[in-house]
């Protein structure tokens, strides 16, 4: 996975509450065996006018001029400004793959759904919970001038606003340090083999209609 | 030792390891794969020359994709007639064969939907953890078992160590006391609790629903309680163990027997909360207020009872609500409606995770036995959830009184719940449906979705438009 450590660039302002995995990646797309090019169909609905369809060339489609991606300003952005529950329904991480494949490095909110906060950090992408108050600012300062940067830093646990003006947010110690370091969390859970055959073991005496051949 | 609720209980009895940071290694007993979440994990297995921990730990079945025609199933996956669809289902397969893993392919008639089949086959057990790469895994957890949804890289991590990094929720008890009135079912009781938490009100918890109006719920109707936990925003749904889930696992295929059958009966038997046990939150909500409930709008929280108003936006206080609910009336084509009965139906849609069981079909049939469906519609169907629900269902003859009333028997998959397939909603168009999720685009592009129980989509499909179910069996 790639590493997560600071990153400074153009913010979008996503101005819509309970923004569903369906709306980040519509279903017709999850039917790729693929983890990427999914950016190209990110927002597919909000963003064209009409009925995005998978391998379809994208360059010539009708856009939806009123949508934040789709104005000039905010090409080229990476840090996604969300409001709350950003992510609801489907575990697909298509979404996160899709967002990451667009070229957004981080989201902040008020509040994520659980699951697609979590594939986030599979994904190298980091999710910031801030207070409702500290987005509204962020809102409002990138709303107001062109060009407007945040600055994202794991290590510190800080979102830098235009303004400069400083926010803290918390995250969980192990994501933290899968991301920061880019690690592999599967190798990581297999170095404590030893107390997984331990705990199966015991398992299989307590339990052991838990683990019967399926046969066929 | 201190009061345990249920969840904590069967957290307590899936920790590998504690870890300092606060983290915790869990034991996962079962994973339900299917075609489209778990393609990017077999491959990463592969690339990372990696088995599967223990093959016995998974089960598989195609369910998405799969069309629901007889035309296009008769041949199996070759009859398949999307060919992006088809390599999604043969890679399912090609997996399953690659490394081992018992799977029901679509020529099996235990082939269905992942939660309909899990608890079918008895391979969803009280007490055991269940995750799948979709959302609506929080189902199992109607049998006492900890389930939840993952992404893809979670499969591949428990494809590979049969656990999963995990932090513990809070919990959560949602309480329904008193007796359900004719015609009220789990679908209503589930809606209305999530129009009263709203969608993001369970977030960080692992509800448990609990008091009569759960308990006196067949199993089919605490599943659909379960499944739509996650669109109250928590991962995880329970319901305690009583002797309706051991009638129901009894006999099933890959439940235990004989000996073991007493020694897990005997284990499964305190898969209750205590009674001193300390909830971080309670929810009441009493069974005699809860009406047939219709959603109105692109979230399942817009949902309201079928002789209330639909909520105008203008009504609405919060400015983010006021947007929300103004978006949500453009998108539904709301303007100039007053109640839901305004609404013109143009399909109607039974089945999904959340309603494709023998006792949904037998409601439904009942509702639309001796009646036709209105002439106005374009299209009802009705797809069960397994192979073998659709086997019951015709030796009870349903297809016959479905099909005599106008209504299309189908095969078993997710269907129009996600559109995935080739049943779809078209532009505009508004769909009474039994599933789980009214967002925009969800079951078609422009698609309108009105979640309801399988008994108001049968109501609403002889109307043509919704009807409360009690007012249209009287006559």
């Amino acid at each position: 996975m790639r590493p997560f450590t600071k990153h400074t660039g153009l913010a979008a302002p996503l101005d819509l509450a309970n923004v569903d995995t369906d709306m980040i990646i519509p279903k017709q797309f999850l039917k790729s065996i693929k983890r990427t090019g999914f950016g190209k169909n990110l927002f597919d609905e909000l963003r064209y006018q009409d009925e995005g369809q998978p391998d379809q060339e994208c360059t010539g489609r009708p856009l939806r001029d009123e949508f934040v991606l789709n104005q000039a300003r905010y090409a080229g952005a990476s840090v996604l400004l969300a409001r709350h529950n950003f992510g609801c329904g489907s575990s697909r991480e298509h979404a996160p793959w899709a967002l990451d494949d667009y070229g957004f490095r981080s989201i902040i909110a008020p509040s994520f759904a659980d699951i697609f906060f979590n594939n986030c950090f599979k994904n190298g992408l980091l999710p910031i919970v801030l207070q409702a108050e500290e987005v509204d600012q962020l809102f409002a300062e990138v709303t107001a001038k062109e060009g407007s940067e945040i600055t994202v830093d794991l290590a510190a646990q800080t979102v830098t606003s235009p303004s400069g003006a400083e926010f803290t947010f918390s995250v969980d110690d192990f994501r933290k340090h899968c991301l920061l370091n880019g690690l592999d969390d599967i190798g990581l859970t297999l170095q404590e083999e030893s107390h997984i055959r331990r705990y199966e073991e015991k398992r299989m005496n307590e339990a052991p209609w838990l683990f019967m051949s399926r046969g066929e | 030792m201190s009061a345990k609720t249920l969840y904590d209980k069967l957290w307590d009895s899936h920790l590998v390891q504690q870890r300092d940071d606060g983290s915790a290694l869990i034991y996962i007993d079962l994973q339900l794969l299917h075609e489209v979440t778990s393609p990017q994990a077999f491959e990463g297995l592969r690339l990372a020359g990696r088995q599967p921990w223990r093959v016995s730990g998974s089960l598989a079945t195609p369910d998405h994709n799969v069309p629901t025609t007889k035309k296009e199933r008769i041949d199996g996956v070759d009859g398949i007639e999307d060919p992006v669809s088809k390599i999604q289902v043969t890679t399912l397969d090609d997996n399953c064969n690659e490394f081992g893993i018992t799977e029901f392919n679509m020529k099996d008639i235990r082939q269905g939907i992942v939660h309909v089949v899990g608890p079918e086959q008895g391979a969803t057990l009280p007490g055991m953890t269940v995750v799948c790469g979709d959302s609506h895994t929080s189902t199992h957890g109607a049998f006492g078992a900890l389930a939840h949804g993952i992404g893809t890289s979670e499969v591949e991590h428990v494809l590979a160590t049969q656990c999963l990094v995990q932090k513990k929720n809070r919990n959560m008890l949602v309480r329904v006391d008193g007796e359900l009135s004719p015609w009220v079912s789990a679908k209503d009781v589930v809606l209305a609790i999530i129009g009263a938490i709203g969608t993001a009100g369970g977030t960080g918890y692992a509800i448990e629903f609990g008091g009569t109006g759960i308990q006196s719920l067949s199993m089919e109707g605490r599943m659909t309680v379960c499944n739509m936990a996650i669109e109250a925003g928590a991962r995880v749904g329970l319901i305690a163990v009583d002797d309706t889930t051991l009638e129901y696992v009894k006999g099933r295929p890959y439940a235990p027997k004989g000996e073991q059958w007493n020694m897990a009966v005997e284990a499964w038997r305190d898969l209750v909360s205590d009674a001193d046990a300390q909830f971080d939150e309670v929810v009441v909500l009493k069974a005699e207020d809860i009406k047939p409930q219709v959603t109105w709008g692109t979230s399942p929280e817009m949902v309201i009872a079928i002789d209330e108003p639909i909520p105008r936006p203008e009504d609405q206080k919060d400015a983010v609500t006021k947007e929300g609910y103004a978006r949500a009336w453009k998108y539904m084509g709301l303007e100039g409606k007053t109640t839901l009965a305004d609404v013109i139906l143009d399909r109607v849609f039974i089945g999904s995770c959340t309603n494709s069981r023998i006792e949904d079909l037998r409601i439904a049939a009942q509702v639309v036995k001796g009646r036709k469906v209105a002439s106005s519609l374009k299209q009802a169907i009705v797809v069960p959830g397994s192979g073998l629900v659709k086997a019951q269902a015709e030796k009870e003859g349903l297809h016959e009184v479905f099909e005599a009333a106008g209504l299309e028997w189908r095969e078993p998959g997710c269907s129009m719940c996600l559109a995935m397939n080739a049943d779809k909603l078209g532009n505009g168009e508004h769909c009474a449906s039994t599933s789980n999720r009214n967002f925009e685009g969800r079951q078609g592009f422009g698609g309108r979705t009105h979640l309801v129980s399988p008994a108001m989509a049968a109501a609403a499909a002889i109307a043509g438009h919704f009807v409360d179910v009690n007012e249209l069996v009287k006559h």
